[in-house]
């Protein structure tokens, strides 16, 4: 029913649950905290910085679990109105953990009337919340034990005897703590990186079920059909064609090209059995069909299914990141093993970035002699052994042998294992590494090394600018980090409000854009510079809550091996790597751009600048006497 | 008169549904100005990841919903087959739900009485929006044409490739 609202686009709520009582409370969303963290991570990361102590373990029950969503989820909005986002301290590295998906969850929260839900506290046993509308149920989730998200969706589905209710839970991984454990909501999107579904794990909260049933209205509703109704137009052009014909796995060829293509555990840049994982071979002989969200004009979802040998029949979306790191990060050449493998990352709700990653990182430890076969339960890691990445995935998932020990990510393994082992680990704070070869590709660089979650490309974008050729992507040079800046700014802003990344190219006067969007949405009148000034903000609030953990300008770090090894191939990014000296002049360049200190600590003044006064006491003792600027 | 049959309705062709439920947040804003899909005459199912499809209301030739109503709130226009609800008359009973066999008719969550597709005057929104044109609004014999063309093109596809060269 309409109700006299003076928010639109937004629900205006916040729920919060106590799992170990049950007990709920809602409050409300003011417009002055929509207006500065917009929705989804941004104001994920505002709520847990004002919900949460310093210093806690992630899986602690004082560390709350944030799900939200944005001002858009809800409506017709394209690719915007599906998604949401999960924030939370992440156990693998520590700092902010914040994981998006898209779908049909985010919508249905948004129509149940709540702009965000924090779970607080822990349940005493498993159990999953039924969020009905108004009416909030701690579920006994016993019989759910053990279960796959997908098994857990139709059960939860028949026991609440709704089959349009919407389901994010965990598997097997979240619920013992895997580090690399994810959400995952509708079958196949997961909310993937920094551990959220461990910490869910952590809380006994195997599922969150939802039926929403209220309207969404939006403030200026002819204005708004009518800017979506471009948008659809766009969306039909060449802007988002990549996503619509072959998809992410484009990507296989053309980082191979450029020499770009992480191989063999960052051993390689160039993989010789590239044409063989191709997104051209993919889409010709496995995609079966291309779906799309809920109220997506794009569709991306790659479904491939495959036709014959061991795996045939094996249904699962297909990503290049994922494939990338079953593939050629593991030097695997076979389609159908980088499909079951991703297939069971869905199963046991493992983030397949990460865990490809790790099955990459154990390959190159047993290279090396670090890892023998009394540690692997006789199994042969060399790289390239195909039927291995599948059955360490199932030892990952299962926390069995050696995946006990993996399960923690390649940090905390490489710890374990010693030996050296680290210096085959390749993450960032934590979070392990994605599929760029940034050895040659400096510009992401800096955007890799100071995201406020880990080894990321999505926080940034910058390998841009780096492939397109607009700089020479060879070189560290001053002024760099501008180009970095500017995306992340845009980034936080894409992810909070949230709209899908794929459809960046859509906004084609990108803040312009956006902050009509959210106008003809909200109702609140937001100029381009107030809304790029809330991309800045949310970035600094990542920052800021990362110093009140603890991390510093050390964290700040590269992957071992892009520090360490010169790209052997004979290639256009032939010997590139990345020395201290210039990680140390990216950094310097990044941060005085940023308005930070030398340590990267964001000053008093640029607190007051970003109305983040609040948080001051975050940096007072570690900025010492205010510094001079230049 | 021609016996051809001239009633249009809306299909959805499964090989180009992609799920995305872009059809319900336009018909529920076209009939009701609000984005909610309880309010949408079309429904979109995902039966697994790779089988989607939407449903609205067939127009059959000898409507059961109207059959199951047992107090005669549904008729059917006979020019364009579509079912008009009489809101006097509907006590919202449900029948007429039980008896469709494609889910097209329900129960609307705040007035209680069944609301059903109405061919937007003839030019449905959900069409017009439909992303991926999977939406068609044709006659039933239209729709055979159709198919038997494609069919017909899948058996000489060598045929025709060779032609175009």
């Amino acid at each position: 029913m309409m109700e006299d609202r003076t928010l639109f686009g937004y629900a205006g709520r916040i729920l919060r649950i106590d799992l170990s009582t049950g007990k709920t409370r809602v409050t409300p969303l003011s417009e002055e905290d929509a207006k500065k963290y917009i929705g989804g991570i941004g104001l994920g990361m505002h709520l847990l910085l004002s919900n949460s102590k310093s210093g806690i373990d992630p899986f602690s029950p004082e560390n709350p679990l944030i799900l939200a969503t944005g001002p858009l989820s809800g409506t017709i909005a394209p690719t915007g109105g599906n998604g949401h986002a999960f924030v939370s301290k992440s156990p693998l590295t520590n700092g902010l953990g914040e994981a998006k998906s898209h779908g049909f969850f985010g919508s249905e929260l948004k129509r149940a009337g709540y702009d965000a839900i924090i779970f607080e506290k822990r349940a005493e046993k498993p159990i999953y919340a039924w969020i009905d509308d108004e009416s909030v149920q701690l579920m006994d989730a016993k019989h759910l034990l053990g279960k796959s998200p997908q098994e857990t969706e139709d059960m939860v589905k028949d026991d609440l005897g709704d089959y349009y209710i919407r389901v994010a839970s965990i598997g097997m991984a979240g619920e013992k703590l895997s580090r690399v454990a994810c959400i995952i909501n509708d079958k196949t999107r997961a909310a993937g990186r920094t551990g959220m579904g461990a910490v869910m794990g952590s809380k006994n909260l195997k599922a969150i079920a939802i039926r929403g049933t209220k309207d969404v209205a939006v403030a200026k509703p002819d204005e708004f059909m009518e800017f979506v109704k471009m948008l659809h137009e766009r969306m039909k052009g060449p802007a988002t064609s990549k996503y619509r014909t072959l998809g992410t796995p484009l990507n296989v060829l053309v980082h191979n090209s450029l020499g770009a293509l992480p191989t063999r555990n960052f051993t390689n840049a160039v993989f010789e059995g590239a044409d063989n994982v191709s997104g051209e071979y993919l889409n010709e002989r496995f995609v079966a069909k291309i779906d799309g969200c809920s109220s997506c004009a794009m569709r991306c979802e790659h479904l491939a299914v495959v036709p014959e040998g061991p795996y045939k029949g094996t249904t699962t979306r297909v990503e290049y990141e994922p494939l990338w790191a079953f593939g050629p990060h593991c030097g695997v050449d076979r389609l159908d093993t980088i499909i079951k493998a991703m297939d069971l990352c869905n199963y046991y709700g493992l983030d397949s970035l990460s865990t490809g990653n790790i099955v990459g990182f154990a390959m190159d430890c047993f290279e090396h002699g670090i890892l023998t076969k009394n540690d692997t339960g006789g199994m042969d890691l060399e790289f390239g052994n195909a039927e291995a990445t599948v059955e360490l995935v199932h030892k990952i998932g299962k926390r069995e042998g050696l995946g006990d020990i993996l399960a923690e990510g390649v940090k905390r393994a490489a710890e374990k294992i010693g030996k050296g082992a680290e210096k085959y680990a390749n993450h960032i704070k934590g979070l392990e590494m994605t599929g760029y070869d940034i050895r040659g590709l400096k510009t992401a660089a800096i955007g890799y090394a100071v995201s406020f979650r880990g080894a990321d490309h999505n926080r940034h974008g910058a390998y841009g600018v780096d492939l397109k050729g607009t700089v020479d992507r060879f070189k560290v040079e001053k002024g760099r980090s501008k180009f970095v800046i500017d995306i992340e700014d845009l980034y936080t802003i894409i992810d909070s409000l949230i709209v899908c990344k794929f459809s960046r190219g859509v906004y084609y006067k990108e803040f312009d854009d956006l902050a009509r969007y959210y106008s003809l949405t909200t109702g609140i009148a937001l100029t381009p510079e107030e809304l790029r000034r809330a991309g800045e903000r949310i970035n600094n609030l990542g920052r800021l809550y990362n110093i009140r953990e603890g991390l510093t300008r050390k964290d700040d770090h590269l992957p071992a091996k892009v520090m360490s090894t010169p790209i052997p191939d004979d290639t256009v990014s032939k010997g590139s790597y990345i020395s201290k000296k210039e990680l140390d002049f990216m950094l310097d360049d990044y941060y005085s751009h940023r308005g930070w200190t030398r340590e990267g600590i964001p000053t008093l003044e640029k607190l007051r600048e970003l109305g983040v006064e609040d948080l001051s006491y975050i940096v007072q003792d570690k900025i010492g006497r205010p510094e001079k600027t230049k | 008169m021609s016996t051809i049959h001239a009633r249009k309705f809306v299909s959805a062709d499964p090989d180009k549904c992609a799920g995305c439920c872009v059809c319900e947040y336009a018909c529920s804003y076209e009939k009701e100005k609000t984005f909610n899909p309880l309010k949408s005459r079309i429904r979109a199912v995902r039966l697994d990841t790779v089988i989607n499809m939407s449903l609205t209301c067939r127009l059959c030739e000898d409507a059961p919903c109207i059959a199951a109503c047992p107090r005669d709130a549904l008729t059917q226009s006979e020019e364009t087959g579509i079912i008009m609800v009489d809101e006097d008359k509907c006590n919202g009973c449900g029948w007429c739900i039980e008896a469709c066999d494609y889910g097209a008719i329900m129960l609307h969550p705040e007035r209680k009485v069944v609301f059903v597709c109405d061919l937007c005057d003839g030019k449905p929104k959900c069409v017009e929006w439909c992303p991926e044109e999977a939406l068609d609004f044709v006659t039933a014999d239209v729709l055979a044409q159709k198919a038997r063309i494609t069919v017909v093109k899948k058996l000489f596809q060598e045929a025709l490739k060779t032609k175009a060269t």
